[in-house]
């Protein structure tokens, strides 16, 4: 009886699974699809392509323009999520560690700019950035980027970072360490699971941001592959792009995997298991 | 190895408790001392104080002569032993106990030395490449000690470092622990609430109540001549006896019947504000079953007789219990320690009274039985100020003393 129920239930609890993985697949499959077919049949509405073809993934690569656009998506997103966890760790170490003035304040002035509408800013930012001459640069986008990343940031890391017992802090203190040296030694080991999701969660919110990509580039020097992607023509004026447009949707999907499968195998729970008490 | 003085050491908190208040303490040397005491008195933060774990709020420590006070941890040079053990969980044994050797930037070859004479020390020899995770509790403890003593320190600091342990394991590692004092001649400073650990391994215990010293001393000394109602409660188990005693001219009138007092006492009574209620304490073994003894030792003490509640025969002596009835002894030390104790045995009317009479006698429960016990062996104490009034330049005289 009991395990008919729990057949049941597994079946009824897999099918629900495969219902929303499909839900959540099909337009990525869709556009995995679209992006090895010919353009004569790309409009033929069949889920599997009758002429497979690498053409689209060709013109892509052979275009400067998306190139460029690849690189600096990618190196914006490195130095802007390495940036953004680094002063992140060090904030969320100090607000679960430590009682300072202030305390409070920073926490409220950071869930504030979590909150903060992205889109009444970007004008402004505009402004700025063309008075500072960060128009269209690197930094120009890796500022903001880490400003509404550091939030996110602090508040993932500051879960992570109360779980860890503070008298593996002060043994390392007694053992001669520097605030320093016990930070580096054996805390930050230690939150390497959060340091990690924090790191897959900025790279992913960098990577994907098309509003100050488009707002705070004009041309091919800082521009980022969500933004180059609609940029994006055919050879000429009247062939259609979708097809192009299909394979790099495809192509900038394969970094955000890649980063995350990676980061993914370091995040072991039970890290700290053994520390404390027997 | 050096000494260490707290000259009126005091902690306050931010929040306005004041955990520590002038402690003086002198701690020898190579000397082993403990701090007990109920929880909540201060123990730890008088040890994180020494540490350079807290801040001292006023006084002034000294390691080695040395003003430290405004020194971090690691410039102290000391090692520290936690309840938790606060083994790094993503190193090895070995690499435990080699980080305070590679933060004092030893060359490899004596750190993979002086780890694997720790090890065999402590016989952590074959687990030295597991990570804490893969240890039992004891082994664990074995790591956290080693780690403290690779270093050499000036002096190890330990912080109730058995109670996560098992009884038994508790009682081997106690050993382990004193042999390995004794051996490097450190010296330590040990927290503990557990009165076997307390009276076996220090040469001196400190005992603490609400952030003040009660009383130093070597455990024996406490034990014969503790200074006031407090110490006389917390040391010993079973703890000694309290009867509420009411003075009056010439003697107490007491649950146990009249007992005559000295001139050292009654002067101490004699005072316009002197009290006139006391509290009797006396400790279970002065008692004895009045058919055992002979006439010279009963001469010492008095007799009464009382039913007998409960036997527990140990193989060498036996643990009676008696109902006394009688007003029962009220102090506040008294009520702390009965609720650090985690125990109000007091139930009915009477006092409970626990007596621990040779193995010989043939007492049995329900029974009334003749008990005698030692006059020279109580004390008495003010209810008011918990003062042991029977207490003449350090000793405890009992009550007739001249
Ligand atoms: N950070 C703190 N802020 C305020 N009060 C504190 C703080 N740490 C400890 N205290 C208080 O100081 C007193 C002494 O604490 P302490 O930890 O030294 O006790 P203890 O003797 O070690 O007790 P236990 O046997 O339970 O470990 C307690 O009343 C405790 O509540
Ligand atoms: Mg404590």
């Amino acid at each position: 009886m009991a395990v008919e129920t729990t057949t049941r239930a597994k079946v009824r609890w897999g099918l629900l699974d495969v219902i929303v993985v499909v839900f959540a697949l099909v337009p990525v499959l869709w556009i995995a699809s679209l992006s090895f077919k010919t353009p004569a049949t790309l409009t033929d509405g069949k889920f599997w392509p009758r002429e497979w073809t690498l053409d689209n993934y060709r013109t892509i690569f052979d275009t400067d323009q998306f190139v460029r656009a690849l690189v600096n998506s990618i190196g914006i997103a490195l130095i802007a999520t390495l940036i953004a966890v680094v002063l992140g760790a060090m904030a969320a170490y100090a607000i679960s560690r430590l009682d300072f003035p202030g305390k409070k304040l920073l926490v409220g002035v950071s869930l504030l700019i979590a909150m903060f509408p992205q889109v009444s800013l970007v004008s402004p930012l505009f402004e700025i950035e063309r008075q500072l001459g960060l128009f269209d640069t690197w930094p120009g986008l890796i500022l903001p980027y880490i400003t509404f990343a550091l939030p996110l940031a602090i508040y993932t890391l500051s879960a992570f970072f109360k779980q860890i017992p503070w008298d593996l802090e002060k043994a390392a203190k007694m053992d001669g360490a520097t605030q320093g040296q016990a930070f580096r030694r054996v805390i930050a080991p230690l939150a390497a699971p959060g340091l990690f999701t924090t790191a897959i969660l900025v790279f992913i919110f960098c990577w994907n941001d098309f509003l100050f990509a488009i707002t705070l580039t004009s041309t091919e020097r800082a521009r980022t592959v969500p933004v180059a992607l609609s940029f994006f023509t055919g050879e000429s004026q009247f062939e259609d792009p979708t097809g192009a447009i299909c394979a790099a949707a495809v192509v900038i999907t394969i970094p955000i995997i890649l980063f995350v499968l990676f980061f993914q195998r370091r995040i072991v729970s039970g890290l700290t298991s053994g520390a404390v008490k027997g | 190895m050096a000494d260490i003085v707290l000259d009126k050491v005091s902690k306050r908190f931010p929040d306005g408790t004041t955990a520590v208040r002038g402690v003086d303490l002198e701690i020898a040397d190579g000397e082993f001392v403990i701090l007990v005491g109920p929880s909540g008195c201060g123990k730890s933060t008088t040890l994180n104080m020494i540490a350079g774990l807290e801040d001292i709020s006023s006084g002034e420590l000294r390691i080695a002569g040395q003003r430290v006070n405004d020194k971090a941890p690691r410039d102290r040079d000391i090692a520290m032993v936690f309840q938790s053990y606060a083994l790094y969980p993503n190193m090895t044994v070995r690499e435990n106990m080699a980080f305070p050797l590679r933060l004092a930037k030893l060359d490899k070859e004596s750190i993979h030395q002086k780890v694997e004479e720790a090890a065999k020390v402590l016989e952590l020899t074959p687990l030295l490449d597991r990570k804490p995770a893969n240890l039992s509790g004891g082994q664990r403890q074995r790591v956290a000690m080693g780690r403290a003593i690779v270093r050499q320190p000036k002096a190890f600091l330990m912080d109730e470092p058995l109670s996560n342990l098992d009884a038994k394991l508790r009682v081997q590692m106690r050993t382990v622990v004193s042999r390995l004092q004794k051996q490097l001649g450190t010296t330590t400073v040990y927290v503990t609430h557990d009165q076997t650990e307390a009276m076996t391994l220090g040469d001196r215990v400190v005992i603490m109540r609400g952030g003040a010293v009660q009383q130093v001393g070597p455990p024996q000394e406490l034990y014969d001549h503790p200074r006031n109602l407090f110490v006389a409660g917390f040391i010993g188990s079973p703890s000694m006896n309290f009867l509420h005693a009411a003075v009056e001219d010439g003697h107490l009138r007491t649950a146990l019947g009249d007992v005559p007092i000295g001139d050292r006492v009654r002067r101490q009574l004699d005072g316009a504000d002197a009290p006139r209620e006391l509290i009797l304490g006396i400790r279970p073994e002065h008692f004895e079953d009045a058919a055992l003894i002979d006439d010279e030792t009963r001469r010492r003490g008095l007799e009464f007789d009382a039913p007998v509640d409960i036997v527990e025969s140990m193989g060498s002596d036996k643990y009676v219990y008696f109902t006394v009835e009688g007003e029962r002894a009220s102090a506040a030390e008294l009520e702390e320690l009965a609720a650090d104790a985690g125990a109000a045995d007091f139930t009915g009317t009477g006092s409970s009274l626990v007596t621990r009479l040779s193995a010989e006698s043939p007492v049995r429960e329900g029974e009334s039985r003749r008990v005698w016990f030692n006059l020279e062996k109580i004390h008495l104490f003010d209810p008011s100020t918990g003062r042991n009034l029977t207490l003449h330049e350090g000793r405890a005289s009992g009550a007739l003393a001249d």
